[in-house]
């Protein structure tokens, strides 16, 4: 039995756990998915709102500059790479001018410091690649961009670290209040360890991440978890999870987002701040930012699509991208593209978060869209005072160990890398060369609370295999290293998630050769 | 403690370029010479490349990858040339006096090594799906090609059952052979270009051999699948390379192997403020290889993409002699860089030629030629004259029987032909026969 199950390893879960694993509570954090961070949190501008957008009556508009500044605090002591860059919302005419005005008053309202209106002329001479078209621009200088899914990582990790239990690969499919607690049907899907986890392992946390081969040979197994509580923070299922305990009180309408990923050695220093345009009822628009690796973003567009899980991209909406996004950056050259990808919004009827006690002893942090990143902290602040009002907090845990420190071979200083390498062989055998990322670095992450379980995982933990060649250098390298020490079969080692295998047999293997359709 | 004369010579990759230059290095005089290479053992990219067809112009005998390359490897033996495996270069800072390359390897951990001369012999990477956005899902089962021969030649596993290749490259042609060898079904090779961007023996040998089919002017518009590809949509481009609708075909695959191009891996090179040709996004260099930074010379797959091998060594021995000439020079003349007031011309390409190596000549250090590599900027099925200009006056003249983009030409210019030149360019181009 546990106190309280959060339902969603995104940002939002990942920051509830966080919040959570500082109480003497049993927690459980419950992730359909392989890892932490694999809907909206992993496929997103990456950016800490600065909160000027939404408007001040709104939860986001409430929420945007607490959570910002958490988000800051939080990077710092989480060791979680982010700059402070500041943003621009940009206007071409006097029309806009009058928008950055209101935005400025918005801003105001909502909590924001040291905002102003510049002209044109000083927004390129600190931008110079900008429009010579823009006529002014909305200075932000409290906001930034920051690594995403580490964030999320970070925060889950602390909360396993102090006893949060981490179940990935389980997918919640029912729900039923029993008195007084519910019962949460899940369907775990896996490898056979990963299977036959009975409950005591699960409680212990020690819960096998791995997972192998064709999605369709794994067995699946459904399980129940018990738990007093329940919180709502599955992104773009939430109104699903909602509908499992109370009426319908709003729809998730998934809304997708391209973009763009340029090289930064190949693009050049683009931009060195966040350039929004003005905001329309579709959203903030199409942005130019830089990102914490050195790249670039171009993007989201919008585009409201039937499949939730449906993170293609398109032709036409890079098209339309790029040419949006030329507005404001003219020699913007997208032939410097080394990667896109797409994220799923969850906007929601409701227009807002959807955050309330739904049901008995159920709390929905639901519909969390933009700026819902940076407000995550701020929603599991509310998430913790609800459940203190609740009378669940008993008392902090005395023993909790906050704070994280990561060894990134970049950022250790030229004098002190000899003396660190003499040290520390293993970081200085580099893996990724574009990203310079040493086997140090991807073997200490698969030594962290939640070790990745496959290429992407140690992607999103280290950087390997996110510049220029994206990983075409470094992937068997990595595969290699992973399955060495995991310990599992190099043939069960998974580019993503369950089921996005690699390798499907040995050289001269009858087992690797296509069955004839004849 | 910087010593900027640790080392006469740094060659930067041990692939045959590097492996080429080096030996030409030590046999015109040097001494003092090592070779990083980044990756455990010697060879390069040879390594991989198990099937035959190399060396036929170099070694006058046909030899498979690892063979080729354990030709040039035995050659070191009792050379006196450092090599350090499992090593990457860092950065490399040009100095005025030498350069300094900041290398380290878990064996050797971190350090700075002087030169007085560099050769950037660093090859090339392939282009991504990124780089060419191609719309869909981001199931696994994408490779590039040469990727996808690592894992097969040198780890030992396959990569996919079911294989469409995208792009008509060498390596791409090669691997729709080998994934049929070992069991796999390819069911396709798709082309934008309506024109193949291999060697033609390759689409005979690895493709028409096969049985798999060339779609010219075609390409991958759709990848399905939400884990592993499970299938991809395959149009017809019109002139534009826009897709044609109506003309789609829907193959039922795991697995799609790229074969879009190579790009020469120049990260160090331009950290370093060497001037790059945006046309080949290698180095600009002089007749002899030197690159706009005195004294750092490049060869190989990091100059330009090569077809075949064979030229890569040839070329890296002439990188490796000249290399040797600078740092003798710099020995023995107060005037440490001979060549770096002289002038030069350049070579100018109009609009039939892609790129030219050299792209400029300094006609007072030509010794007697200099041979002039270039690519074609379409296919040419009929003889053709290809011209070089001062001017209006031609220079000097040459005949190919045919020409293809896929096949990199190369043409001889004579000292006393360039001693003609009056101007400061020399325009090439390709014209009928009149």
């Amino acid at each position: 039995m546990f106190d309280v199950a959060i339902i969603g390893a995104g940002v939002v879960g990942c920051a509830v756990a966080y919040e959570l694993s500082q109480y003497e509570l049993r927690v459980v954090l419950i992730e359909k998915e392989n890892d932490v961070a694999m809907g909206a949190s992993r496929a997103n501008t990456a950016i800490i709102h600065g909160g000027y957008d939404p408007e001040p009556h709104t939860l986001m508009g409430k929420l945007n500059v607490e959570g910002m500044r958490r988000c800051f605090k939080l990077c710092e002591e989480l060791d979680v790479q982010h700059i402070k860059t500041g943003s621009w919302v940009v206007a071409f005419d006097e029309a806009q001018r009058a928008t950055l005005e209101l935005l400025l008053e918005q801003g105001i309202a909502n909590g924001c410091e040291g905002l102003e209106i510049l002209d044109g002329d000083v927004v390129r001479s600190r931008e110079p690649n900008l429009s010579d078209d823009i006529v002014a621009a909305l200075w932000i200088p409290e906001s930034g961009v920051l690594n995403p899914w580490e964030f999320a990582l970070a925060m889950a990790e602390v909360a396993v670290r102090n006893g949060v239990t981490f179940m990935p690969n389980t997918k919640v499919c029912g729900m039923s209040w029993q008195d007084d607690h519910y019962e949460i049907k899940s369907c775990v899907i896996g490898a056979g360890s990963c299977a036959s986890a009975n409950e005591s392992e699960l409680e212990n946390g020690k819960h096998d991440t791995s997972c192998s081969a064709a999605k369709a040979a794994m067995p699946e197994k459904i399980t129940t978890i018990c738990s007093r509580y329940v919180i709502n923070a599955a992104g773009v299922e939430s109104d699903r999870i909602h509908n499992m305990v109370a009426p319908p009180a709003f729809d998730i309408v998934p809304t997708r987002g391209e973009y763009y990923l340029l090289d930064g050695t190949a693009a050049g220093r683009i931009v060195s701040s966040v350039i929004f345009p003005c905001p329309t009822c579709a959203g903030k628009g199409i942005t130019v930012s830089p990102t914490i690796h050195g790249d670039f973003l171009v993007g989201p567009n919008s585009e409201v699509i039937g499949d939730r899980e449906d993170t293609s991209v398109t032709r036409d909406a890079l098209l339309d991208i790029a040419q949006k996004a030329r507005q404001i950056v003219p020699n913007l050259n997208v032939r410097t593209s080394i990667r896109n990808f797409a994220g799923v919004r969850s906007n929601s009827t409701y227009g807002d978060f959807f955050i309330a006690k739904s049901a008995t002893n159920f709390i929905d942090l639901a519909a969390i869209k933009s700026p819902g990143l940076t407000c995550a902290p701020a929603i599991a602040r509310i998430a913790r005072e609800i459940l203190g009002e609740e009378g669940v907090l008993r008392e902090r845990r005395k023993d909790w160990r906050g704070g994280r420190r990561i060894v990134r071979f970049k950022e250790i200083p030229e004098g002190e890398r000899a003396a660190f390498v003499r040290e520390h062989p293993l970081y200085g055998r580099v893996i990724c060369r574009c990203e310079t990322i040493t086997e140090g670095e991807i073997v200490a992450s698969m030594k962290r609370e939640i070790p990745p379980v496959s290429i992407d995982g140690v992607k999103r933990r280290t950087g390997t295999g996110m510049g220029r060649c994206q990983g075409g250098f470094c992937g068997p390298r990595v595969l290699e290293i992973l399955a060495r020490e995991s310990g599992h079969e190099p043939l069960n080692i998974v580019e993503d998630g369950c089921g996005s295998t690699i390798l499907v047999g040995e050289t001269k293997d009858p087992r690797s050769r296509e069955v004839s359709h004849k | 403690m910087k010593m900027y004369d640790d080392y006469e010579l740094i060659v930067i990759g041990g692939g045959p370029a590097g492996l080429g230059a080096a030996l030409s290095a030590r046999e015109h005089g040097l001494e003092r010479i090592l070779i990083v290479e980044r990756d455990v053992e010697l060879g390069g990219i040879l390594n991989q490349c198990i099937h035959n067809g190399f060396g036929l112009h170099y070694f006058g005998e046909e030899l498979t990858g690892p063979e080729y390359a354990a030709r040039l490897i035995d050659r070191l033996e009792g050379q006196a040339i450092d090599v350090l495996c499992d090593t990457m270069v860092l950065e490399l800072i040009p100095g005025e006096q030498g350069h300094t390359v900041r290398l380290m390897s878990m064996a050797e951990g971190y350090r700075s090594v002087g030169s007085r001369a560099v050769i950037l012999a660093m090859g090339c990477r392939e282009r991504t799906r990124g780089a060419i956005q191609i719309p869909g899902t981001r199931a696994s089962g994408v490779f590039t090609a040469g990727t996808a021969q690592r894992y097969v030649n040198i780890e030992g596993y396959m990569v996919g059952k079911r294989v469409i290749i995208l792009g008509s490259g060498d390596i791409g042609l090669i691997m729709a052979r080998r994934m049929v060898l070992e069991g796999a079904t390819v069911l396709a090779c798709v082309e934008i270009m309506p024109h193949s961007g291999g060697l033609t023996r390759n689409i005979v040998q690895c493709l028409q051999d096969f049985d798999i089919p060339l779609y010219l002017s075609h390409t991958i518009t759709k990848i399905e699948g939400r884990q592993r590809v499970e299938k991809v949509t395959v149009q017809e481009v019109d002139d534009h390379f826009n897709p044609i609708d109506g003309t789609e075909i829907v193959f039922d695959v795991d697995t799609v192997l790229l074969s879009v191009g190579l790009i020469p891996e120049n990260e160090l090179s331009r950290a370093a403020g060497v001037e790059m040709d945006p046309k080949t996004s290698g180095p600009i260099v002089f007749e002899n290889g030197e690159t706009s930074v005195s004294g750092i010379f490049a060869c190989g797959n990091v100059l330009h993409v090569h077809d075949l091998v064979d030229y890569v060594t040839t070329e890296s021995e002439g990188a490796g002699k000249a290399a040797a000439e600078y740092v003798l020079r710099c020995a023995h003349t107060s005037h440490k860089r001979t060549c770096e007031k002289t002038p030069y011309i350049s070579l100018v390409k109009d609009e039939t030629v892609t790129y030219t190596v050299p792209q400029r000549i300094r006609v007072q250090c030509v010794d007697d030629h200099v041979r002039v590599f270039f690519r074609v900027k379409t296919p040419y099925k009929t003889p053709r004259r290809i011209v070089f200009r001062d001017g209006d006056r031609v220079i000097a003249s040459f005949r190919r029987p045919y020409m293809t983009p896929g096949e990199m030409e190369h043409v001889t210019l004579k000292r006393e032909q360039l001693d003609e030149v009056l101007g400061d360019e020399l325009t090439i181009s390709v014209e009928e026969i009149r």
